[in-house]
């Protein structure tokens, strides 16, 4: 029992230390204002998931490099408790600037908390937290689904203005997860004022290829008149592309194809013809969080949402961007 | 009644074929044309035919499962060993200079087959010689393995411009589906293997009792490690035709939860998870259930919100029916009531409260 006591005492100890160098190490920052030579940002990725994510990573370490600003980065492999621990070591560190993007929505404020009574900003990248207390953090710099999903309800209304009737079969993301109902609603926001436009199905594809295939091969035999797929990306989109030709039809012809995402393998169908428009969800956000940063640093003010700069493509501008597609 | 329809109604499959048949007479309901197939571009077309090619991969993975379950054991790698055979055959035609060789994909298949081996070989020695139990030593590969494959797609989904690979999983052999084709002549040799061979009984012993069967002579140990490395050449095979399917291999999603599905289709064929007496044309019939349970959803345009539940409600009517204890109860509503006890040689089968993906 003693023994038990002994540990518990050595514990505390060992925490209210740690506390110390916490609060000296944030301390030595706030005084002056500091030159960019002298920043330290603290940047938790989520992993390393997909070719999406590798691409977000090298940029904004790229974008940190440029800046001049040193990064210290560190990856959660998909697990929140190795990002609670970096960002409680950021913390100790006494960064600058704390930036991460959220392995889930949930079971943030405690760590958050820490860092605000720390005086370290906290800027969120790509996904949100739901903390209901936004002032945990200065900033959420990330794609706006919704709106992706109206820039591609926008090119189908003007692609089909003169159709009478557009028969549309929707592949879904992942049943629940933000994209998926973000896409869905953006896009039902926009077609949905119009009667000639009908959604004749609706299932999930999962964001994969084969997905994306198996769904459309199923859908196309029930529903063979269909004139356009809207899938929420691109792999379920070249999915798609599969089975529209093992059923005899060409692509981007016979069934037009409209999908957001823009990896290098949409755009390069895109360019070929097979799909027929994309709307970007950019992961290169480097650029954009150096600014914050900047800015925060300095005491401006800083947006507490900010959308990432994010484009459509066309066919034609397709082949011009593809030659430099980083992802 | 009729003593034809009193075998036909006792025969182990009879519930499992009902469901089959009732699934389809679904399909046929909601979409008439949903039988018709035909000729386009030189290959047979409808819904059948998907359902067949599709299929396809769960059924090779659920072959090895039933030899792995009949031995007392489980292998949960599947899906990892799915992933990596993908990745690596994809990587290396992807890396070749002409992808379109039919050397390089037969060089790719080759590689990714001995490799799928030796990872069957990796859990079979970890099950038969260090005696881990089967659902902690596959689970190892089942969790490393999707990493491997990871690593070896370096986290890209690879896509491959290849025409001799696309024949695996999505080309056509005399207008029939290639990969349904390389599923049955899998199935096939191992019918004609265990049971035309003692082979099976062999295995069906070390099932219900290993001590006992080595005490008989039977080579118990090299016997499980056997199932295990045809387990892992089913999955091999099977992630060849999935990455081929779709023309990429994609090392977070290829085969994901197809360890589950296999079990299942398993499970409705009548195998029991306890081991021992096993069914090779029950498993063929549970793995037709599940796909076309998939089909059927896309059909009757089930919202992808309740996909789950339905096809969760099938499973268990499948598994209730053919539970002795509810038959037994059923027919003693039928009959007079007597006190004989249940018909014992099938044990329970139980739900395996898999993902149903």
């Amino acid at each position: 029992m003693k023994k038990i006591i002994g540990m518990a005492a050595a514990g505390a100890m060992l925490l209210a230390l740690a506390g110390c160098s916490g609060g000296g190490g944030s301390t030595s920052g706030e005084g002056e204002a500091p030159a960019t030579e002298d920043l330290i940002v603290g940047f938790s990725q989520v992993g390393a998931e997909s070719g999406w994510r590798a691409a977000n990573t090298k940029d904004i370490q790229a974008a940190f490099e440029e800046a001049g600003i040193e990064l210290k980065f560190s990856d959660a492999q998909q697990k929140q408790e190795n990002q609670i621990k970096a960002i409680r070591s950021y913390i100790q560190q006494g960064v600058d600037v704390i930036a991460f993007s959220p392995v889930v929505e949930s079971g943030w404020d405690t760590v958050l908390k820490e860092a605000k009574d720390a005086d370290i900003p906290v800027v969120l990248t790509d996904r949100s937290v739901d903390s209901a207390d936004t002032s945990l953090y200065v900033s959420f710099l990330g794609s706006d689904f919704v709106e992706e999903g109206k820039k591609a309800g926008e090119w189908v209304t003007e692609e089909f203005a003169d159709a009478d009737a557009v028969k549309i079969i929707q592949l879904e993301g992942t049943t629940g997860s933000a994209p998926a109902i973000d896409r869905a609603e953006g896009f039902a926001d926009v077609i949905g004022s119009d009667p000639k436009f009908e959604v004749v199905a609706s299932q999930t594809g999962d964001f994969t290829r084969s997905g994306g295939k198996q769904v459309t091969e199923a859908l196309l035999k029930s529903n063979p008149d269909v004139d356009l797929i809207y899938a929420h990306n691109d792999d379920m989109g070249l999915g798609a592309i599969e089975a529209i030709e093992a059923a005899g039809l060409t692509p981007g012809v016979d069934i037009k194809i409209v999908t957001v995402d823009a990896v290098k393998d949409g755009m390069q169908a895109l360019a070929d013809g097979k799909i027929n428009f994309i709307v970007e969800c950019s992961p290169l956000l480097g650029k954009q969080l150096v600014e914050i940063v900047e800015k925060v640093v300095a005491g401006e003010e800083v947006e507490p949402r900010i959308v990432t700069e994010e484009t459509t493509f066309t066919q034609e501008q397709a082949i011009e961007a593809l030659p430099d597609r980083q992802y | 009644m009729n003593p034809t329809v009193t075998r036909a109604l006792k025969h182990r499959l009879f519930w499992p074929i009902v469901t089959l048949l009732g699934l389809l007479v679904l399909n046929v309901a909601v979409r008439p044309a949903f039988f018709s197939i035909r000729l386009q571009d030189g290959h047979l077309f409808g819904s059948l035919v998907d359902i067949l090619r599709n299929g396809a991969p769960t059924l090779l993975v659920a072959l090895g499962m039933t030899l792995v379950i009949a031995t007392r054991g489980i292998d949960l790698s599947v899906g990892a060993v799915v992933a990596i055979s993908g990745a690596l055959a994809c990587s290396i035609i992807a890396g070749s200079a002409d992808p379109n060789s039919p050397t390089t994909v037969l060089v790719a298949v080759g590689i990714s087959i001995v490799l799928a081996l030796i990872l069957g070989a990796w859990n079979g020695f970890l099950v038969s010689v260090i005696g881990v139990q089967p659902i902690i030593a596959t689970l190892i590969l089942m969790t490393a393995g999707r990493g491997l494959a990871m690593l070896i797609t370096e986290g890209q989904i690879v896509t491959v411009n290849s025409a001799p690979y696309k024949v695996i999983g999505g080309g056509y052999w005399l207008a029939l589906p290639a990969s349904i084709i390389i599923a049955l002549g899998m199935f096939a040799i191992a019918a004609v293997l265990t049971r035309k061979t003692a082979l099976g009984l062999l295995i069906e012993s070390v099932g219900i009792n290993p001590q006992a069967s080595r005490i008989a002579g039977v080579r118990s140990r090299s016997i499980i490690w056997m199932v295990y490395i045809f387990s892992g050449l089913c999955a091999g095979i099977a992630g060849l035709m999935i990455s081929s399917n779709v023309t990429a291999a994609d090392a977070n999603n290829a085969g994901l939860w197809i360890e589950m599905d296999a079990i299942l289709a398993v499970v409705i064929g009548g195998t029991s998870l306890a081991g021992g007496r096993y069914s090779l044309g029950g498993t063929l019939i549970g793995a037709a259930i599940i796909q076309t349970l998939t089909t059927t959803v896309y059909t009757v345009g089930i919202a992808p919100e309740i996909t789950l539940v339905f096809k969760a409600l099938v499973v268990i009517i499948v598994c209730l029916l053919q539970s002795p204890a509810l038959q037994t109860r059923l027919g003693s509503l039928r009959r007079r009531p007597d006190r004989r006890r249940p018909d014992r040689r099938r044990p329970v089968t139980t739900s395996t409260g898999g993902v149903l993906s």
